[in-house]
């Protein structure tokens, strides 16, 4: 089973001040048990792009940058069991601390 | 039991273990349906059979099987079902499919209020429209939101599993707060009894396979203490009735009795309120209660759950138990930041309290005050009782 998560900021991140787990290992543990097929740190969202077509109409636009205090900022593709098991990956993940990790199952087709 | 009863008991049972078998939940519940509808059409004329469990089982399983044949699905599933075992051996296998199920319809990544209608739906057996009347839904958007969360299991692929070590501790209390939920659901004065009733067997259930978590034990036990007042609670014209007013040889003792050896000498959330509701329970009459065995279990309390609640229990409590002002202390406290503005029982509280330091006058006032407050007309009579009786 496929998940795509979603890597977030979040405008109440976590208070504790143990010292959080490191991003590398994380990648290196997952990558190691072949649950993590890629993933990747994305660029601010001052960098994005809107495409649309309308009526044939190639639409461009910047952006978008609305609630810049909740935005996904990265994204990792892995496969898992269930989702008992997707759960316990993005737990471990930094950024479950620092924001939030969206947990999205791929579609069955 | 009426062949009726018979089958709405079996009927939970047969979904836990299909859903297990097929990982179907509509086709188990379809089939299930199915075996109980043709019990209910035969026997009224054959007669119920020697093993009415195991009668239906066998005709869901049959469906279940000709469904899976037609749609020519996976091997695997078929020979599960054709080797699904019968008598003692089946009992224990059907238990452990409940307990399963439990698990997964309590799972977090449900709505809260998806995961109480679940559980009665699936592990209950309880009727869509009867889980929609007790929600003041609509049946038809009660089945949109069974559906949805039925969607979510299967695609999200949320396990069919009880979890084991670290990860049951995390899941236990989640489990238990949709029984409790369940629970209160029928306790409350507009809630559906019967639920009350499925909350505790449930936890008989959970009891029964996981003998050894004491906050299983406690929820059994707390659910028992509050059951036992059922006649009690309600005066001849339906109106809530207050602990201390209570007729209690009106009090069930068998389940009062069940409950104490059901107590666990742990400190979790449930372990600690079971204890509170022991010390009542087991109490002749209002004054012998153990209120220092009280207010000291409301102290280990207030530290796992700090809640407004629980710190105005907390302090009435410390005012029986070591003085009104003790109490008025502890209540003040509660209050801070107007945590209870919206709780008219605070302002009662207060009442009484100052009613036991003498004050006469204000207590009558602050009666006055929390009468003008509450919702309730048996309420609003009784707390205007109390001023006048004071004055």
């Amino acid at each position: 089973m496929k998940y795509m998560m979603f890597v977030c900021t979040d405008s109440a991140p976590d208070t504790d001040p143990s010292p959080e787990p490191d991003i590398f290992a994380w990648v290196e543990e997952n990558d190691a048990k072949g649950r993590r097929e890629q993933g990747h740190q994305l660029a601010p969202t001052s960098s994005a792009t809107t495409v649309r077509v309308r009526n044939g109409e190639l639409l461009v636009s910047d952006g978008p940058f609305a609630e810049t205090k909740e935005v996904i900022v990265g994204f990792d593709l892995i496969d898992c069991a269930d989702l008992d098991e997707a759960i316990e990956v993005a737990r471990t993940h930094p950024m479950a601390r620092n924001g939030r990790i969206e947990l999205r199952p791929f579609a069955d087709l | 039991m009426t062949p009726y009863e018979v089958a709405a008991d079996a009927f939970p049972r047969i979904v836990a273990t299909l859903i297990r078998i097929t990982g179907d939940w509509s086709l188990a519940e379809d089939c299930a349906q199915d075996a109980l509808t043709m019990a209910l059409e035969r026997w009224p004329s054959t007669g119920v059979p020697d093993n009415p469990g195991g009668w239906l089982m066998t005709v869901a399983r049959n469906r279940a099987v000709d469904v899976l044949r037609r749609s020519s699905v996976e091997q695997r599933k078929l020979r599960e079902l054709a080797q699904l075992g019968s008598g003692e051996a089946l009992t224990h296998e059907i238990d452990d499919d409940r307990l399963r199920l439990v698990f997964t319809c309590c799972h977090p990544a449900l709505a809260l209020e998806s995961r109480v209608a679940l559980t009665l739906r699936v592990v209950c057996g309880v009727p869509t429209g009867a889980i929609a009347r007790a929600f003041l839904a609509s049946e038809s958007a009660m089945t949109r939101r069974l559906t949805r969360a039925k969607s979510k299991i299967a695609d999200a692929h949320i396990p069919y599993r009880v979890p084991t070590g670290p990860a049951l501790a995390e899941r236990l209390p989640g489990v238990l707060a949709v029984l409790y939920l369940l629970f209160t659901q029928g306790y409350n004065a507009s809630g559906e009894p019967a639920f009350a009733e499925e909350a505790i067997r449930l936890a008989r259930l959970l009891r029964s396979l996981m003998p050894a978590e004491p906050e299983v034990a406690a929820a059994l036990a707390l659910f028992l203490f509050q059951h036992s007042r059922r006649a009690a609670r309600r005066d001849a014209e339906g109106n809530l009735v207050t602990l201390d007013q209570q007729d209690r040889t009106r009090w069930d003792t068998a389940m009062i009795a069940e409950a104490v050896a059901l107590l666990p000498a742990s400190n979790g959330p449930y372990a600690l309120q079971a204890r509170i509701a022991a010390c009542h329970a087991t109490s002749p009459d209002p004054a012998s209660t153990d209120w220092a065995t009280v207010a000291a279990t409301y102290d280990a309390l207030i530290r796992l759950q700090p809640t407004p609640v629980i710190a105005l229990n907390r302090a009435v409590a410390h005012g029986y138990a070591h003085g009104p002002e003790a109490g008025l202390r502890l209540l003040a406290d509660a209050r801070a930041g107007g945590a209870l503005d919206d709780y008219p029982l605070a302002l009662a509280a207060e009442a009484d309290l100052v009613s036991r330091t003498g004050d006469a006058v204000r207590a009558a006032d602050l009666f006055r005050a929390s009468a003008a407050r509450v919702t309730s007309e048996p309420e609003r009579r009784a707390l205007l009782e109390r001023a006048r009786s004071l004055s």
